[in-house]
């Protein structure tokens, strides 16, 4: 599906995840943000650093325990910056596929 | 003389034990199994104990009776795998060469990671399912329970066997309605997951079935602690659900020696390729069973599954020959459903559970995602199987990958 966003058109799948992450970029990472109700601080930047440097590694989008253990960001917090789904969350604004459900 | 160790010897352990034992050469091989418990554990019986169904004796045996001859047997806990120096360090000193590992060491509950669940509810009106421990001291509590409000909570996905606790929900409602006290007692599936389940169509069968029989589910919370004072769990964004009764299935880990061993990950699960089983950093380890990090069921089921490729391509291995990538993370799980009927499921890393018939398309005699009694009857034979077949690493009539026949696609 194509969708509008911060000026640009982009792909994305039936869930508004990004089908290709080559189109991503911050301004629209902040559009998909506020469409969440979420204004991304230099907090919420460290979480989606951690993940795009994790997932160029291991090819997953972490789930929150890694981010806790080795991003070394607690939960607690993780939840307040993305409420409800904060990994789902994070994906969809950092231009992620949506995490692997569990199996 | 080659050294093969296997580390663990519970379902998946025990199963390639018995099939690698009448295939390798004695007189080549040394083949030697490790396990800190002298008893087996049939893990999916502890379902049926809190209900009375089971009782602990059914559930165990000796692991000395599934053990071929030609093996060694050590008992004895492993305190660390140093895959760089091929060997294993056993508590007391003991040290196992190796020149090929499998690993079958499994998963746990650790209630530990949560704070508060072992506090002064645990085992008081705060139990788990998943150790015999649990599920006995809870058939205990069940027993003169007079209602209330039953809370069955996941803490955090994965767990071994995801369907167990929609069973012991199902299973917890068809009891109390035997009993006369169903109208007493309110029931609530609380679960970090957006649905039911792990998987869209069976999510919504089994949601349904929730509903049905008037269970309520809340989803989407991800338990951060319980508050064993005032008899409630809190959410890390601090919803809270109030409980009589918590049944939790707590955070599930691979054993603490992956981590002492520097190979595991955040959950001490052991990175392993999903189609080979051959571990990712280790071309002399093979890891099976709930000990993985592969993206398939911690199932009893899906360790047999691999059991017959681990069996192909650890004799490719040693032979110096390219592994087969077949493992299609097939897995395979009844549901008990209550008021003797359950379910089946049968899917794999990419297709879902789907309705249909199996194993014969269109025949069955078994429904998916369709209650019925034999669903049920089959279950309970399952023991049997797995007591005399299954850990003996006899043939089962199934083929480890999954098959699309009779099942039908749903929108
Ligand atoms: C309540 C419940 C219901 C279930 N229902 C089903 C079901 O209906 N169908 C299904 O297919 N599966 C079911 N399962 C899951 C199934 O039991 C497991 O997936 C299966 O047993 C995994 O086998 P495994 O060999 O990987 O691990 P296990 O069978 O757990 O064996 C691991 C072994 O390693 C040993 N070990 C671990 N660490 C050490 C150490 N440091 N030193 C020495 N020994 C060690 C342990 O003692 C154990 O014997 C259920 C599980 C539970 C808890």
């Amino acid at each position: 599906m194509k969708k509008e966003i911060a000026g640009v058109t982009i792909d994305v799948d039936e869930e508004g995840y990004l089908t290709d992450r080559s189109q991503w970029n911050r301004d629209i990472a902040n559009a998909l943000a506020a469409e969440l109700g979420i204004t991304l601080t230099d907090e919420h930047w460290k979480v989606l650093e951690f993940i795009e440097k994790d997932f160029k590694e291991r090819g997953t989008v972490p789930g929150i325990r890694r981010l806790n253990k080795v991003g070394g960001i607690p939960t607690k917090k993780l939840y307040e910056l993305f409420p409800d789904g904060p990994v789902r969350k994070a994906a969809l604004i950092g231009g992620f596929p949506k995490p692997a459900s569990c199996v | 003389m080659k050294k093969l160790v296997i580390l663990g010897a519970g379902t998946a352990g025990t199963m390639m034990l018995n099939k690698l034992v009448p295939v390798l050469d004695p007189d080549e091989w040394q083949i030697t199994i490790v396990d800190q418990e002298p008893r087996h554990y049939y893990q999916p019986g502890f379902l049926f104990i809190p209900f009375g169904i089971y009782r602990p004796e059914d559930v165990v045996k000796p692991k000395r009776n599934f053990f071929p001859a030609g093996a060694e047997a050590v008992f004895g806990r492993i305190e660390a795998i140093e895959p760089d120096r091929n060997r294993v360090v056993l508590e007391g000193g003991r040290i196992l060469a190796y020149d090929w590992l499998i690993l079958a060491t499994g998963a746990r509950i650790a209630p530990e990671e949560t704070e508060g669940m072992l506090g002064e509810g645990w085992r008081r009106n705060v139990f788990d399912f998943y150790t015999l421990e649990g599920a006995t001291a809870l058939a205990g509590f069940l027993e003169d329970w007079e209602g209330g409000r039953l809370v069955i909570n996941i803490t955090e996905m994965p767990i071994k066997c995801p369907v167990a606790p929609l069973e012991f929900a199902f299973l917890a409602d068809w009891w109390f309605t035997k009993r006369g006290i169903r109208n007493k007692v309110e029931i609530e599936f609380v679960t970090p997951l957006s649905h039911a389940f792990t998987k869209p169509v069976a999510a919504r069968y089994l949601g349904d079935f929730l509903q049905q029989k008037n269970i309520k589910l809340t989803t989407d919370f991800s338990t951060g602690s319980i508050d064993a004072a005032n008899n409630r769990i809190v959410s890390w964004d601090e919803k809270e659900v109030g409980y009589d009764l918590l049944v939790a299935v707590p955070t599930n880990k691979g054993d603490d020696c992956i981590e002492r061993s520097g190979m595991g990950d955040e959950l001490n699960f052991v990175p392993t390729h999903k189609h080979t089983l051959l571990s990712k950093n280790h071309p002399n380890i093979f890891v099976i069973g709930d000990a993985t990090d592969l993206p398939a069921s911690k199932a009893g089921s899906v360790a047999h599954f691999e059991a017959d490729i681990l069996l192909e391509n650890f004799r490719r291995a040693i032979a110096g020959r390219p592994l087969k990538e077949e493992f299609d993370g097939h897995a395979n799980c009844f549901i008990e459903s209550g008021f003797g009927k359950g379910l089946l499921i049968d899917f794999n890393y990419d297709v879902e559970p789907l309705p249909g018939k199996f194993p014969l398309p269109g025949l069955g005699p078994m429904s998916l995602l369709q209650e019925s009694r034999i669903n049920h009857y089959a279950k309970l034979m399952f023991r049997w199987v797995y007591w005399n077949l299954l850990l003996r690493g006899a043939e089962l009539p199934l083929e480890p990958q999954m098959s699309m026949c009779g099942k039908r696609r749903v929108a």
